[in-house]
């Protein structure tokens, strides 16, 4: 019996080998849908696990408390005013002494300063912060260290430069123990940190800026630009009082990060009586990236579904048409013996073999793809395992179940008139 | 399982009818047909258009079914059997030989000799060399590789005489065999015909032409689906 079948299929290969250039133009459509499947799963995996490590990055198991400028109220036309919005020193108090399970909380001021050495400057951003960001963050070290407990007490003027600005105020040269002029006043660099890791959508678009960061002590930071930030505007100037403009809370147990969050939530609603605050989860962004992921996943999966479904269409109007070609053969064959069994095997596997061979064909193209457009289009794709084998066995389905209607009219064909036929 | 004759019939058909529905009339194809085929025997049908030869022989060769009546093949009733075991019965009993030669122009000729055995459900262990040794017989050995439409008309036939035989059939059913050739040509099918009768092989060919059915051992001729004339020519076997 094995041979049998054996034999039927290359009988089939023979067959659609006296049409080669409408067997392949059949299997074209397959390939397509194959291809597209398999590419679109591609593609939306690389983007939902780009979403995932972005938010990763953050750290799953930190609660994040940002400052938000509130959006202006009322008339405000003077010429020169304070605007006080964003965290408190206050509410850094309260996480620290009231919430339990935290690991640590980790306070940031943003100051916004030119950065120099020698005749490069460039405007990072600039962070004080204390010594237990790099734990929260889980941030690296490349050269030197970073901040410490007695940078902090010292109020020393040290500071850590991110990846991008060492490699911009430093091009060839290692900026350690070289002094660094944060506004008006000399910083000596005490060390630089690895890069995040690295995400497309980290890497600036040519002929931006590039953005990095410069970490000093939070007492230093204090110190040297106090809290106010002065904005000069043509004919204006608009002065920003910001105590904290960010606050890290690492919590001991991932279990219990929805728990702080909305004690963070509680609170600062309590205290702030305006919204200027918003606290981000990591891990509610999480969540929130897998169900988008899965919605993704349908969308793309039933627009390649449906290129499939019209690939299958084309096979089924093709073998229509080559039964009716063969009308004659089909009769030769039942007069020969053949049962109605061997017909529909017959049909059915030339239909498979097309599909099958344009899934295989639309398999390579479909890996082929995402490389491309990995390339090319700077995107992230995942080609996981099992999309090729899912596309592949849907497109051997779809031979089967548009070859049978084919098939079955083969089949059904009375002899006598199929011989008849011309 | 013979009753009656101690010579098997080789077909043998009681009170067959095969009526067509056409239009509201019934058009009646065989009408009350009787006759018994011999094992053994050369026949040709004979009969204008129309007069129900070829019903006939789709009826003997089991792709059509009888409307009323009795038909059996070798002493097995076939008139009841389902389309399986009437294919199978055609693939194991039967053999065909067409006017258009009916090769499947995807196989080459050994192939083709082959199909009747590839249908059976359990086909022979020898089966290509027997194939083999009916190409042999009938010319062809120098070109199994061919395919049908680098043969001629009188090759491609050939082909189709030894597809008949490689099942060993009980019966060789010959629709115009010789119609689409020259005569010399036919002749030489005819005579390879006359060959397999010697050898005792059943043999029933169907044509309208009065100098091809004088070949045959008897002749039946019919006349608007009955029996109108039944007689034997000379040259005969007996």
């Amino acid at each position: 019996m094995q041979s049998t079948l054996l034999r039927t299929v290359r009988l089939g290969v023979q067959s659609l080998l006296l049409h080669k250039l409408r067997s392949s133009l059949t299997t074209l459509g397959v390939l397509f849908g194959v291809s597209s499947v398999i590419a679109m799963l591609a593609i939306g995996e690389g983007a939902s696990i780009e979403a995932q490590n972005q938010i990763r990055q953050l750290g799953s198991q930190n609660v994040i408390l940002r400052a938000v400028k509130p959006p202006e109220q009322g008339v405000s036309n003077q010429r020169q005013r304070v605007l006080a919005y964003g965290l408190l020193d206050d509410d850094l108090a309260r996480i620290e002494e009231t919430f339990p399970g935290i690991e640590r909380v980790v306070p940031l001021r943003e100051i916004s300063e030119d950065v120099r050495f020698g005749s490069r400057s460039m405007r990072p951003r600039i962070i004080s912060t204390l010594p237990a960001y790099i734990e929260a963050t889980g941030r690296v070290v490349d050269r030197g260290r970073f901040l410490d407990e007695f940078d902090e007490a010292s109020h020393a003027n040290v500071c850590v430069l991110g990846y991008e600005v060492a490699r911009f105020l430093f091009p060839l040269s290692s900026p350690l123990g070289e002094r660094i002029k944060l506004g008006a006043d000399y910083f000596i660099c005490v060390g630089t940190l690895l890069p995040r890791v690295l995400l497309q959508s980290d890497r600036p678009a040519p002929g931006k800026d590039i953005t990095g960061e410069v970490f000093i002590p939070l007492n230093t930071g204090a110190k040297w630009f106090g809290k106010m930030q002065v904005k000069m505007r043509a004919g204006s100037m608009d002065m920003e009082a910001v105590e904290l403009h960010e606050i890290i809370v690492a919590v001991k147990e991932a279990e219990n990060v929805p728990l702080v969050a909305s004690a963070c939530r509680e609170m600062l609603a309590r205290e702030h009586s305006q919204r200027d605050y918003e606290v981000v989860v990591p891990l509610e962004l999480l969540l929130r990236a897998e169900e988008t992921k899965r919605i993704f996943n349908i969308v793309l999966g039933s627009i390649a579904g449906i290129s499939l479904l019209v690939g299958g269409i084309g096979i089924m109007n093709v073998m229509l048409a080559t039964v009716t070609e063969r009308t004659r053969e089909i009769g030769i064959r039942r007069a020969l013996g053949a049962k109605q069994s061997h017909i529909i095997t017959q049909f059915l596997v030339e239909t498979v073999v097309l599909s099958a061979g344009g899934g295989v064909l639309g398999v390579a193209l479909g890996i082929a793809i995402p490389s491309a457009v990995e390339r090319f289009a700077d995107m992230r794709t995942v080609v996981t395992p099992g999309a090729p084998l899912l596309a592949f066995g849907i497109s051997a389905g779809i031979g089967v179940i548009f070859g049978l209607y084919p098939a079955w009219r083969a089949a059904t064909m009375d002899p006598v008139e199929a011989l008849r036929h011309e | 399982m013979s009753t009656a004759s101690p010579v098997q019939a080789a077909a043998e058909l009681d009170s067959v009818s095969r009526v067509y529905p056409m239009g509201g009339t019934d058009v009646r194809a065989l009408d009350d047909f009787t006759f018994s085929f011999g094992q053994g025997e050369f026949w040709a049908i004979m009969g204008s258009s129309g007069s129900g030869k070829s019903t006939l022989l789709n009826i003997l060769g089991c792709i059509d079914r009888v409307t009323s009546g009795t038909f059996s093949l070798a002493g097995e009733d076939v008139s009841l059997l389902d389309d399986n075991a009437l294919s199978d019965l055609r693939s194991r009993k039967l053999g065909f030989i067409f006017q258009s030669y009916n090769l499947i122009p995807q196989l080459n000729v050994l192939e083709n000799i082959l199909v009747p055995l590839f249908y059976q459900d359990n086909p022979p262990e020898d089966g290509e060399q027997r194939a083999r040794a009916l190409a042999e017989r009938v010319g062809l050995s120098d070109r199994l590789d061919h395919r049908p439409q680098e043969l001629s008309g009188g090759q491609q036939q050939r082909v189709a005489i030894a597809r008949s035989l490689v099942n060993d059939p009980t019966l060789i059913l010959a629709d115009e065999a010789t119609g689409n050739l020259d005569s010399s040509t036919a002749a030489e099918i005819l005579d390879l015909f006359d060959e397999l009768h010697a050898e005792g092989k059943s043999i029933l060919l169907v044509t309208h032409e009065p100098e091809i059915g004088a070949r045959a051992e008897r002749v039946l001729r019919l006349k608007d689906g009955r029996i109108d004339e039944v007689y034997g020519n000379q040259r005969g076997a007996f």
